[in-house]
C-alpha cells in the first residue's frame, strides 16, 4: 500500500506483523502457522468492523485514495478496440478528461471519465482531474458524436471539481459546464454514469447527468467539498468533518435521498486493496444498466432521463 | 497573511465605516459602494438605482425589475410552488429551517426566485427574477421548481422567457439536491427552445458558481449589467489556487463581453428598451411562412426525429 490512511493504521500494523512472521518462518523450522492465522484473523475482522462503519469524512479519504482504479484502468480492463479521441475543435485537448470510442462487453460504446493521474508527473499532467472548458468542450464533442451514430455513452466520473483559473474562466468554464449539462439531456442515446471517486459538484455533474447515475460504496457525491463547506459556513477549514457529515454528500445518504439509482459494493477494504474485483463490479454494473435499456425508443430515453430529474425535487416535499 | 493585514487593517477598515455610517442619517443619504460618494435617496430612485457620479449600478430586487422591465401596469405575479423544506436536515451554526425563515421574513417572498408574465414591447413575456436578498440568491430545490414552473408557464403562454440572474450560486445548505438543480434548471431551458420561444437571459451583479455554470449561460442572448461580476469560481478560490493577483476588471462584464461569454452590456436605462427590440426583431415571423408551430422541437441536430435521421443517412 502506497499510501495509508490514518483509520487504516491499526490494520497496517496487523498485516506488517504477520508478513514479519511468514518471513521469519519461511527462514526456519518454526511454525508459526497458528499465530499467523490468529493475527490475519484478527487483520481481517478489523478491516471489515472499519470498512462497515465509515463515516462520511473517512469515505472521502478512501473516495480520494491515489490507489483507487482510475478512468485509465478501467478502460484497460473493460474496453478493447479503444480508440482514445482528442480535442475540443476549438482551443485544445484536455488531459482531465480523457475518452473516445472502444468496445464495452462487445458493443460499440463511446467512453469518457475524469483521470487524476497516479505519480506526481502524472497528476500535474492530469490536472487532478480538474478539467478546464476544453475538457467538457471536448465531452459535448463526444456525446454529439454518440448521438449521431447512436452509441450509448458510459461516462466515469471521479473529480474534486472543475478547474478555478483565470485562463478557464476567460474560456468560459461556466458556458462549457452548462453545454455539457444540456447535452447529456438533450441525447436521445442511454448514458450510464459511475461515479467512482470524487464527484466534485459542477465539474462532476456535466458529465454525471445521466439515465442511470450509480456510484462505488465508498465514492461522495457532493455540491462542495468538506474542506470548502466547512471554510465557509464553519469558518474553518478544520471543520471539514463535520461539514463532510452534514452535506449528506456518500452514496447511502444519496441513494436514500433518491439522486442516484444504485450502489455498487467494494471489496472489503475499499475499491484500493481490490481493484480488478471492483472494476469488474463496475463493468457488470453498467452492462446490467446498458442491457435494460435497450431497445428503448430514442424519444423515450431523452423523455424519461428528463422526467427523472425533473422529478427529484418534487419527491422530497 | 500577517499581523498587519490579518488583524490591523479589519479593526482600522471597521473603524473608518463605522465611524461613517454614524454621520450618515439612516435612508435618507446612500453610499456609493463603488466611488463611495453620497447620493441623496431621492436622486438614487430618480436614477434607477444607478449612481450619478460614477455609474455603478446597485442591486435592485425583483419588484424593482418587474416594474422597470414589463410594459406599464401589464404585469401579474405568478404564485410559485412551495419550496421542500431541508431536505438534508441541515445545520451549521444555525439550522437552515430558521435560515430560510429568516430569509422569508426579511424578503417576504418564498424563496430567492420570483416570476410574473405580462408584456414587453407588446409581445408576451415571462420574467423570473432572482433575488440576492434572499440567502445570496442560491439555487436550491425551491428555486429550481420556481424556474421549472415559471419556464412552463412562458411555453403554455408562446411567452419569451427572461431570466434576469443574481447568485452566489448553488445552495451549500441543500448539498447534492442543489446540485442537481442544475439539470433541472437546464431541462426548462430546454423546453422554453424547443418551443420555439427566445430564452433571454440578463446577468446582474453578482452572477456565479452553478447559476452561471447552468441556466445563466443557455441564452439565445446575453446582456449584462455593467461592472455585474459573473464568472464560475469565485476570485478567492482562484487566488489561492494559483496564487497570483487577478487582472484588473477580471470576472466584470465588460471582461465577459471581451472574452466572448456575454452579447452585450448595457445600461440599465437602455435595458428595457434593448429587450424590447430583441424580443421583437426574435419574434418577426418569417414572410410568406405560415405561423411558426411553437411546439415542434427547435431545428437543432438533436431534434430531428430519428426516422428522419436514419433515412438522410441511407439517401
Amino acid at each position: 500500500m502506497s499510501s495509508l490512511l490514518d483509520f487504516e493504521k491499526p490494520i497496517a500494523e496487523l498485516e506488517g506483523k504477520v508478513k514479519e512472521l511468514r518471513h521469519l518462518a519461511d527462514g526456519s523450522d518454526l511454525d508459526l502457522g497458528e499465530e499467523i492465522a490468529r493475527l490475519e484473523g484478527r487483520a481481517s475482522k478489523l478491516l471489515s468492523s472499519t470498512y462497515g462503519k465509515l463515516t462520511p469524512w473517512q469515505k472521502a479519504q478512501v473516495a480520494r485514495h491515489a490507489d483507487r482504479p482510475h478512468f485509465v484502468d478501467y478502460v484497460k480492463a473493460l474496453i478493447t478496440d479503444y480508440t482514445p479521441l482528442a480535442g475540443d475543435r476549438c482551443f485544445g485537448d484536455d488531459h482531465a478528461i480523457l475518452g473516445g470510442l472502444g468496445r464495452f462487453k462487445g458493443r460499440a460504446v463511446v467512453v469518457m471519465g475524469h483521470e487524476k493521474g497516479r505519480e506526481t508527473e502524472d497528476r500535474v499532467h492530469h490536472n487532478f482531474g480538474m478539467a478546464r472548458p476544453e475538457g467538457y468542450r471536448k465531452a459535448v464533442r463526444l456525446m454529439k458524436l454518440a448521438e449521431r451514430f447512436r452509441l450509448p455513452v458510459v461516462t466515469l466520473v471521479d473529480t474534486p471539481g472543475a478547474h478555478p483559473g483565470i485562463r478557464a474562466e476567460e474560456r468560459g468554464q461556466a458556458e462549457a459546464i452548462a453545454r455539457s449539462i444540456a447535452t447529456c439531456l438533450e441525447l436521445t442515446v442511454p448514458i450510464v454514469s459511475v461515479i467512482v471517486g470524487e464527484g466534485g459538484s459542477g465539474g462532476a455533474i456535466a458529465l454525471a447527468t445521466a439515465d442511470r447515475v450509480l456510484m462505488l460504496e465508498h465514492s461522495i457525491y457532493s455540491v462542495i467539498s468538506p474542506e470548502g463547506c466547512a471554510a465557509i459556513l464553519w469558518r474553518s477549514a478544520s471543520q471539514a468533518e463535520t461539514a463532510a457529515e452534514a452535506l449528506k454528500m456518500t452514496a447511502q445518504d444519496l441513494l436514500g435521498l433518491g439522486l442516484i439509482d444504485e450502489i455498487i459494493v467494494e471489496p472489503l477494504g475499499g475499491a484500493h486493496r481490490g481493484r480488478s474485483t471492483t472494476i469488474e463490479s463496475v463493468g457488470n454494473a453498467i452492462e446490467r444498466h446498458l442491457e435494460a435499456m435497450d431497445g428503448v425508443a430514442p424519444a423515450d430515453i431523452r423523455h424519461r432521463r428528463r422526467e427523472k430529474y425533473l422529478h427529484m425535487g418534487r419527491e422530497l416535499e | 497573511m500577517n499581523w498587519l493585514t490579518s488583524y490591523v487593517r479589519p479593526r482600522f477598515q471597521a473603524l473608518v465605516r463605522s465611524t461613517g455610517k454614524t454621520e450618515v442619517p439612516e435612508n435618507l443619504w446612500h453610499q456609493c459602494p463603488s466611488c463611495e460618494r453620497m447620493i441623496f435617496h431621492r436622486d438614487l430612485e430618480g436614477n434607477q438605482r444607478v449612481c450619478p457620479h460614477c455609474s455603478h449600478h446597485m442591486r435592485v430586487g425583483p419588484d424593482y425589475r418587474f416594474a422597470s422591465l414589463f410594459d406599464e401596469g401589464s404585469w401579474t405575479r405568478i404564485e410559485l410552488p412551495k419550496a421542500p423544506v431541508d431536505p438534508l436536515k441541515f445545520r451549521d451554526s444555525k439550522r437552515y429551517t430558521d435560515r430560510l425563515k429568516e430569509a422569508q421574513a426579511k424578503t417576504k417572498t418564498q424563496d430567492a426566485l420570483e416570476a410574473a408574465h405580462g408584456r414587453v414591447g407588446d409581445l408576451p413575456a415571462v420574467i423570473a427574477v432572482m433575488n440576492f436578498d434572499f440567502m445570496a440568491g442560491s439555487m436550491g430545490a425551491g428555486l429550481g421548481e420556481a424556474f421549472v414552473t415559471a419556464a412552463r408557464l412562458a411555453v403554455l403562454q408562446e411567452a419569451a422567457f427572461i431570466v434576469v440572474t443574481s447568485s452566489g450560486g448553488a445552495r451549500m445548505q441543500e448539498g447534492t439536491v442543489s446540485l442537481m438543480q442544475m439539470a433541472r434548471t437546464t431541462i426548462a431551458v430546454e423546453e422554453v427552445k424547443e418551443a420555439g420561444l427566445p430564452y433571454i437571459v440578463i446577468l446582474t451583479d453578482p452572477t456565479t458558481g452553478g447559476v452561471t455554470a447552468s441556466f445563466a449561460m443557455l441564452g439565445d442572448i446575453h446582456i449584462a449589467e455593467p461592472g455585474a461580476v459573473i464568472g464560475f469560481a469565485g476570485a478567492r478560490v482562484i487566488e489561492q489556487t494559483i496564487r497570483e493577483t487577478l487582472p484588473e476588471g477580471f470576472q466584470k462584464a465588460e471582461y465577459l463581453l471581451e472574452h466572448g461569454m456575454v452579447d452585450m452590456v448595457v445600461h440599465r436605462f437602455e435595458l428595457k428598451e434593448t429587450l424590447a427590440r430583441v424580443l421583437g426583431l426574435l419574434r418577426e415571423p418569417l414572410r410568406g411562412a405560415e405561423p411558426a408551430a411553437t411546439t415542434e422541437p427547435a431545428a437543432d441536430d438533436f431534434s430531428v426525429p430519428t426516422e428522419a435521421m436514419a433515412d438522410a443517412t441511407d439517401d
